[in-house]
C-alpha cells in the first residue's frame, strides 16, 4: 500500500529509535500528551512504547470522541430509541459505551431500541429515505475530521427536503479541549500534569491547519508537532519534540507535511461554518464543562437538530466513583493506576469511556501493553 | 474511529462520486470536501469521504528526512538542555 | 380431462416461496424433502426416509480408536458471498472441526431453520452447495431436518450440521497439549473469508477480488498426520474471531504463552488493503479454510513440507514458538520492531460472518 507500508518500515523504525535515544538528555524526563486516539492506537499497535527510550513518557490525552462522550448524551441517544421509537444510527465504537441504569446502546438495541451501526452519517440518511415513516436519528459524534461529512449530510437533506432525518450533534472541538488541558482550571479536582509538549493529532489537522495550534506554542511556550498517522511519522514527530525541548524552542512545527498545511482544508471549514455555530459550552466526560469547545446546528437547520426536534433536556451524570477516566483523559494518572483497571473494568465490561473504544488509553493499554505491567515476562524460548 | 487511509483516485463519476483504491480494494467515496482532486491523486479518506489531498513531494521528503537519519549531519548530537529538568 | 389420481405438482422453484406448511410435517413437508433434499443430497441412508440413519461401526474402533462428534451452527449473513455461500460453509465448517482431532470424518446430518418467505430458488441454490461440497468432500449427509419460523424471526436460513468421524488408534490431538518450545504452523494466509463477507454488506460498499477460503480440511489434516504423527499437539481452524482467538485458546487451555512474529504471519496484500479500509486487524478475521497446527519441535520441518505440498496449504508458514508463561499471553514482535500482546476479540466488532 503506497504511501502507507513506506511509513511502517521496521528498519527505518530502529534508526530513529536510536536517534532519540541519543538525543535525549539522560537527566531528565519528556512528557509529551499525543492528543489523536489513532496516535494512541499506531504507538500500542506497533510496540511503537517499546522503542522508545525511558526519559520520553507518552501521555494520551482526550483526543478519542467516544471516550469525552459523557453520560447524559449517550442517555439521550438511548431514550430516542426506546421511548421515542425513532431509528437511532451510530457509529459502533458508541455502542457498548456505559450510560445509565446499566444500559449502552448495544443493550438497549437488545431490549427492542432501533439501533443501527453504520459506517457514515450518508447511511443514516439513505436509511431516512428508505424509511419515511420512521424518524431516523443520526448520533453524530468526533473531532473536526468528522465534523464536515455530518455537514455536507445535514446540508443534503436540506437540499432534498427530508422530512423524517435529523442529527443528535456531540461533534467537539480539538482546540478548546488542549486550551482545557492547559488551563486546568479545575485544578484541585482533577489534578494537573507538566506537559513538555504536544503531538497535533494527524487528521483533524488535514482539516483545521496547523495555524490553530500557534497560540498554544506562543501563549503557553509549548512545542506542538503535527504527527502523520503512521508509526514513524509519530517517532519522528517525538525526536522533533526532543529537539525543541532541548533548544529551548516551543513552536509549532509539521511533520505531517504530506497531508497538513498551515491552513487546512478551506471546503471542509467553508461546509462547516454553514452548517454549524459554536455552542457556549458543553459537558465532556472526564473534563467537565468546556466552553466553546462543541458545536451544534444553526438556526437555519434547526429542523435536523434532534435536541430541538425531539425537546429534549440534558441531563449530566456523574461517572462511577471508583472511574479515573478524568484523570486518564487529563493525562494526570495511568490506566494502571486506576483501582478498576482490569478487574472491574475490561473491555467485555468496561466501567468508564477510555475502556470502551479501541484508542481509549485504557482499552489499548489492556488489549496491546499490559504484559509491561507485570514483572515476569516471558522470554520466546 | 481515527481512521483514515491515503487511497488513489482512480475514477470520477457524477455529483462529487468518486472510486479510489488501496492495495486491490476500490471503494466508492464523495470528494465534496476535496472538489479538485483528479484521477491518479491521492486523497486521505475518512468515513466515504476524501477530507484532504496527499502531497507526493511531500510525502517523499519525509521519507527522505527518515533515511537521513545515520548520515552524520553537523550539529545533530545530543543537546544537554540549559534548564532544570 | 382426465385427472391423473397420483398427480402433485412439482415445487415451483422459479417464483414459489417457503411458507408455513413446508415446516408442519405434513404433505408439503414430505414434497420439500423429496423434491429437494433427498434430490439433493441422494444417498442410500436418506432414501430409507427414516428420522434417522444407522451405519456399520468403522474399523478403526476395533482396532482402539475413537468416535469424534462435533455440531456448528450457521447464521452467516448475506447467505451468498465472493467464494462461497451458506450451504458449502457448514459442511466445510463442521467436517473441518472434527477433521481437527486428527479424525477421518464419516458422515454429517443437517438441520434447517427456514423463515417463513424465503424464496425457494434460493434454498435449492444452497442445498445444492451443501450437496457438491458434501460429495467433493467424500462425506454424505444422512439425516436431517426442516423447520419453517415465522416471517421476522430468522435471518432467512439458519443451517446447524452435526458430524460424526474416527480417530485413529494412538493419536490425541488437544487443545491443551502444547509444550513450551512447540512451534505454531498456520496453513495459509489469513482474513480471507471475513473480507469476503463484509464485501457484501452494502453499508461497506467495497470492491474486491478476495474470496472466502472456505474448504474442507480433512486431507490436509491426514497428509500432516502421516508426515509428523504423534509431534502434532494441537490442531484448530481459526474461525470466528481469527487467529488472535485461537492461539489465546490454545494458551489459556494449555497453560502456556506464545510468541508469534507478525512478519511472519501470512496474509494477501489485497486482505491487508481491505483490513486497513475496514480499520480490522487480520489477526482477528475469520477463516474457514485454514488451521493453526501446534507440533513438537522435531516434526515441525515435516509438517510444514507436508502441508505445504498439499494443494489447500501452498502458503504454510512458521509464525512462532509456544513459551513458558503463568499470564498465557500471546506476544508478538510486530513487523515494526516493538513488541504488544495480541488479546483476546472484544466484543462483537464484526457482524455474523460465519
Amino acid at each position: 500500500m503506497k504511501y502507507v507500508d513506506e511509513f511502517r518500515d521496521g528498519d527505518l523504525a530502529r534508526r530513529l529509535a536510536a536517534r532519540i535515544g541519543a538525543e535525549v538528555n539522560p537527566a531528565r524526563t519528556y512528557r509529551f500528551m499525543e492528543f489523536c486516539g489513532g496516535h494512541t492506537h499506531a504507538l500500542s499497535r506497533y510496540g511503537v512504547l517499546e522503542l522508545l527510550p525511558p526519559q520520553v513518557r507518552m501521555i494520551h490525552g482526550p483526543g478519542c470522541p467516544v471516550c469525552v462522550l459523557p453520560i447524559g448524551r449517550i442517555d439521550q441517544a438511548i431514550s430516542l430509541a426506546l421511548d421515542r421509537g425513532a431509528i437511532v444510527c451510530t457509529y459502533g465504537d458508541t455502542m457498548r459505551v456505559p450510560a445509565s441504569q446499566g444500559l449502552s446502546l448495544i443493550k438497549a438495541k437488545a431490549r427492542g431500541g432501533d439501533i443501527r451501526m453504520v459506517y457514515s452519517a450518508a447511511d443514516a440518511l439513505k436509511l431516512a429515505q428508505a424509511q419515511p415513516e420512521r424518524e431516523v436519528v443520526f448520533f453524530a459524534i468526533g473531532f473536526e475530521t468528522t465534523t464536515p461529512p455530518t455537514a455536507l449530510v445535514v446540508r443534503q437533506a436540506q437540499s432534498l427536503g427530508v422530512r423524517n432525518f435529523s442529527v443528535l450533534c456531540c461533534h467537539v472541538l480539538t482546540p478548546a479541549a488542549v486550551t482545557h488541558i492547559l488551563a486546568a482550571p479545575d485544578a484541585q479536582r482533577h489534578g494537573r500534569v507538566e506537559l513538555d509538549g504536544f503531538i497535533g493529532p494527524a487528521h483533524v489537522s488535514i482539516v483545521i491547519g496547523s495555524a490553530p495550534y500557534e497560540p498554544f506554542a506562543a501563549g503557553w511556550h509549548k512545542p506542538v508537532v503535527i504527527a502523520g498517522f503512521e508509526p514513524l511519522d509519530v517517532m519522528q514527530a517525538i525526536l522533533m519534540l526532543v529537539r525543541q525541548v532541548n533548544e529551548g524552542r516551543a513552536v509549532v512545527e509539521n511533520e505531517f507535511t504530506r497531508a497538513v498545511t498551515r491552513d487546512g482544508n478551506r471546503a471542509a471549514q467553508a461546509v462547516m461554518d454553514e452548517v454549524f455555530e459554536v455552542r457556549e459550552s458543553f459537558e465532556w466526560r472526564g473534563l467537565g464543562v468546556v466552553p466553546h469547545s462543541a458545536l451544534r446546528l444553526r438556526d437555519c437547520f434547526r429542523a435536523f437538530d434532534a435536541e430541538h426536534r425531539f425537546a429534549l433536556s440534558y441531563q449530566s451524570v456523574p461517572d462511577h466513583k471508583g472511574c479515573e477516566c478524568g484523570a486518564i483523559l487529563r493525562g494526570v494518572k495511568r490506566p494502571t493506576d486506576c483501582k478498576l483497571f482490569g478487574n472491574v473494568c475490561t473491555p467485555d465490561n468496561p466501567v468508564g469511556s477510555c475502556m470502551v473504544s479501541s484508542e481509549g488509553a485504557c482499552s489499548a493499554h489492556y488489549s496491546y501493553g499490559r504484559f509491561k505491567d507485570i514483572p515476569v515476562v516471558a522470554q520466546p524460548a | 474511529m481515527c481512521l483514515a487511509l491515503p487511497a488513489q483516485v482512480v475514477e470520477r463519476r457524477d455529483a462529487d462520486e468518486a472510486i479510489v483504491q488501496l492495495g486491490g480494494v476500490r471503494k466508492s467515496v464523495s470528494l465534496a470536501l476535496v472538489p479538485e482532486a483528479d484521477v491518479g491523486d491521492y486523497v486521505i479518506v475518512h468515513v466515504g469521504h476524501a477530507i484532504g489531498l496527499l502531497d507526493p513531494e511531500e510525502a517523499r521528503r519525509t521519507l527522505a528526512l527518515f533515511a537521513e537519519l545515520e548520515a552524520a549531519v553537523p550539529g545533530a548530537g545530543p543537546l544537554i538542555s540549559t534548564e532544570a529538568p | 380431462m382426465p385427472v391423473r389420481p397420483d398427480y402433485i405438482r412439482p415445487l415451483d422453484f422459479k417464483s414459489g416461496r417457503i411458507d408455513m406448511s413446508h415446516g408442519a410435517g405434513g404433505r408439503a413437508a414430505a414434497q420439500l424433502i423429496d423434491e429437494l433434499f433427498l434430490r439433493a443430497f441422494d444417498n442410500p441412508w436418506l432414501r430409507q426416509g427414516n428420522d434417522q440413519a444407522a451405519f456399520e461401526a468403522p474399523p478403526e474402533l476395533a482396532q482402539g480408536g475413537r468416535l469424534v462428534m462435533s455440531t456448528d451452527g450457521h447464521v452467516v449473513s448475506p447467505l451468498f458471498f465472493p467464494g462461497g455461500d451458506l450451504g458449502c460453509l457448514c459442511v466445510h465448517g463442521t467436517i473441518n472441526d472434527v477433521a481437527m482431532a486428527g479424525a477421518r470424518p464419516l458422515y454429517l446430518a443437517a438441520s434447517f431453520i427456514i423463515e417463513e418467505g424465503l424464496p425457494l430458488s434460493t434454498l435449492r441454490d444452497v442445498v445444492s452447495s451443501m450437496a457438491r461440497a458434501s460429495r467433493e468432500a467424500g462425506v454424505p449427509i444422512v439425516t436431517g431436518d426442516t423447520k419453517v419460523v415465522e416471517q421476522g424471526k430468522g435471518d432467512g436460513l439458519f443451517i446447524t450440521t452435526t458430524g460424526v468421524g474416527v480417530v485413529p488408534p494412538g493419536v490425541r490431538i488437544d487443545g491443551a497439549a502444547a509444550r513450551p518450545g512447540d512451534v505454531v504452523l498456520v496453513s495459509g494466509t489469513l482474513g480471507e473469508h471475513g473480507v469476503a463477507v463484509l464485501s457484501q454488506r452494502e453499508s461497506l460498499a467495497f470492491d474486491t477480488t478476495i474470496r472466502s477460503d472456505t474448504a474442507a480440511l480433512h486431507t490436509l489434516v491426514a497428509d500432516l498426520l502421516a508426515a509428523a504423527g504423534a509431534g502434532v499437539r494441537v490442531l484448530r481452524d481459526p474461525t470466528r474471531g481469527g487467529l488472535a482467538t485461537t492461539l489465546n485458546e490454545i494458551a489459556r487451555q494449555s497453560g502456556v504463552g506464545m510468541h508469534i512474529d507478525e512478519a511472519a504471519v501470512p496474509v494477501l496484500p489485497d486482505v491487508e488493503a481491505a483490513c486497513e479500509l475496514l480499520g480490522l486487524d487480520p489477526l482477528y478475521v475469520a477463516n474457514e479454510g485454514k488451521l493453526v497446527a501446534v507440533c513438537a519441535p522435531d516434526v515441525a520441518d515435516a509438517a510444514l513440507a507436508a502441508l505445504r505440498s498439499h494443494p489447500l496449504g501452498a502458503a504454510a508458514a512458521r509464525i512462532g514458538v509456544v513459551t513458558e508463561d503463568p499470564h498465557h499471553f500471546v506476544q508478538m514482535t510486530t513487523r515494526f520492531g516493538g513488541r504488544r500482546i495480541v488479546d483476546w476479540l472484544t466484543g462483537e466488532p464484526l457482524p455474523r460472518i460465519c
